[in-house]
């Protein structure tokens, strides 16, 4: 390691300079894949225009194993852990949170295609004015104290979930000078087995801010990153209700064969 | 099941994983998701350590979650790690770091899934700054012979391969650390070859 790192919250650079590094990495990525490089499917952990993963990437490589015993099968969790209503982030409150409404629809599939049924997922997000319910985000934009901007479902039986909830804002961060982190929804899923687990982040057609952003540009492959960016679906968007977006997630692997699936039976308490 | 559906045998590319951010603590975390059996009920321990970064500090906004067999060698599959009722053992927790970077779980040892296997817990790591979630196994240290015979460790370097075994503290607990970065980098595991 060379050079002196930086603290991760001191936006000593502006965009300009980490805009720089961003193109620099992804025109190696460019020579790579015309060298005949292999496409890269996942963000890289070792991403410096992203200040706070200097300190926190694994410099080995990651030590390749088989999946054994408990790594092969999952958590169960079913409606003991999570209630209907909290699919729904708009009425946790007394009223009605501001910003616009929006169902978010699609299916959690694994690497062959099959629905993951009866699997827990998770959401997070800012509210409209981009600020999180979190003592760590200070910055000047209004909470709205009819949303906090967590919610959970359980996947039906063809891998289906749906959330109904506000579109979040744009917010600030201290990456860099004027640092803005495109408008996204956090996700967290668990598949069929342990080595399925995944945390993301979903993100919306068309946001200018995507080019300048470290994080969604850790995806260093275009078509990997764009795997994260939802559909809209005007013909899920209700009247004079709520604009509807889609969007599928397909976890890796499994590695257990499907009849070892079988065999073991079903997850959760939603397949039936 | 009686509505087999023929298997494709296309893959689909997966879809890729992005941090977990620093504003996970109001979502994530939930009432004894560190507390897969009770505190101090019997036969339970303590697993705990802390979650370090390349300059050897503590990271405070790190997630670690547990996945494991209960004493018996046997895998759980039952519903209620969100909601626990204190007496059901699902064999998963979640737990954030705290301010100093330290995690802890009240489990029990697992068993060895079959007879002559090391016991592990498998692990996931989140924090903010950490691109994708990392997986590890704790391994408990008792078992010598076990330990010797196991795929994984035995592909190891001594060295690495003590980053992955517990320390049994006298009074009964495991220490384990997880170091993203460094030295002593904790073995870090790529199930998937995705490099």
């Amino acid at each position: 390691m060379g050079e002196p790192v930086k603290s991760s919250d001191a936006a000593a650079d502006n965009q300009a300079i980490v805009s720089q590094e961003i193109r620099d990495i992804e025109e190696g990525y460019r020579a790579a894949r015309a060298a005949g490089q292999p496409a890269e499917v996942q963000p890289r952990v070792d991403y410096p225009p992203y200040r706070s993963s200097i300190l926190r990437h694994p410099t080995k490589s990651l030590h390749h194993a088989d999946p054994e015993t408990i790594e092969l099968y999952s958590p169960a969790f079913g409606h003991q852990d999570v209630h209907a209503l909290e699919s729904n982030l708009t009425i946790q409150h007394g009223g009605e949170p501001l910003g616009e409404r929006m169902v978010l629809r699609g299916k959690v599939l694994d690497g062959n295609g099959r629905p993951v049924a009866g699997q827990l997922v998770e959401i997070w997000q800012a509210n409209s004015a981009g600020r999180y319910i979190h003592k760590r985000d200070q910055h000047p934009a209004p909470l709205d104290p009819h949303f906090t901007g967590v919610g959970r479902c359980i996947t039906g039986p063809d891998g289906s979930y749906e959330f109904l909830t506000i579109k979040p804002g744009a917010y600030p961060w201290k990456n860099h000078l004027n640092a803005w982190r495109p408008a996204h929804i956090h996700f967290s899923l668990f598949g069929t087995e342990f080595t399925q687990r995944i945390v993301t982040q979903m993100y919306f057609p068309g946001d200018q801010l995507f080019p300048l952003d470290p994080i969604y540009q850790s995806i260093v492959d275009q078509d990997a990153r764009e795997r994260l960016v939802a559909r809209y679906n005007h013909d899920l968007t209700s009247p004079e209700w709520a604009l509807g977006y889609e969007w599928d997630i397909v976890l890796t692997g499994p590695k257990r064969t499907w009849t070892e699936n079988e065999a073991y039976g079903e997850q959760g308490d939603d397949e039936h | 099941m009686s509505t087999e559906k023929p298997v494709s045998t296309e893959k689909l590319t997966p879809t890729p994983g992005q941090t977990v951010g620093p504003f996970f603590g109001y979502a994530l975390p939930f009432e004894k998701g560190g507390e897969l059996v009770p505190a101090g009920s019997p036969n339970s321990i303590k697993l705990h350590g802390t979650v370090f970064d390349g300059n050897g500090a503590p990271i405070p906004d790190a997630l670690v979650e547990i996945w494991q067999a209960d004493s018996n060698g046997n895998i759980p599959n039952e519903t209620g790690s969100l909601v626990r009722d204190g007496y059901t053992f699902t064999g998963w927790g979640r737990t954030p770091v705290g301010n100093t970077g330290k995690y802890v779980f009240s489990t029990v040892n697992p068993g060895p899934t079959e007879p002559g296997k090391a016991p592990f817990f498998a692990v996931a790591v989140f924090a903010r700054g950490l691109m994708n979630r990392l997986f590890t196994r704790v391994y408990l240290p008792e078992d010598t012979e076990a330990l010797e015979n196991d795929a994984l460790l035995s592909s190891l370097e001594p060295a690495r391969r003590k980053t992955l075994i517990a320390e049994r503290l006298a009074d009964g607990s495991l220490h384990w650390d997880i170091r993203l970065q460094g030295e002593d980098e904790t073995v870090f595991l790529d199930f998937h070859a995705e490099g």
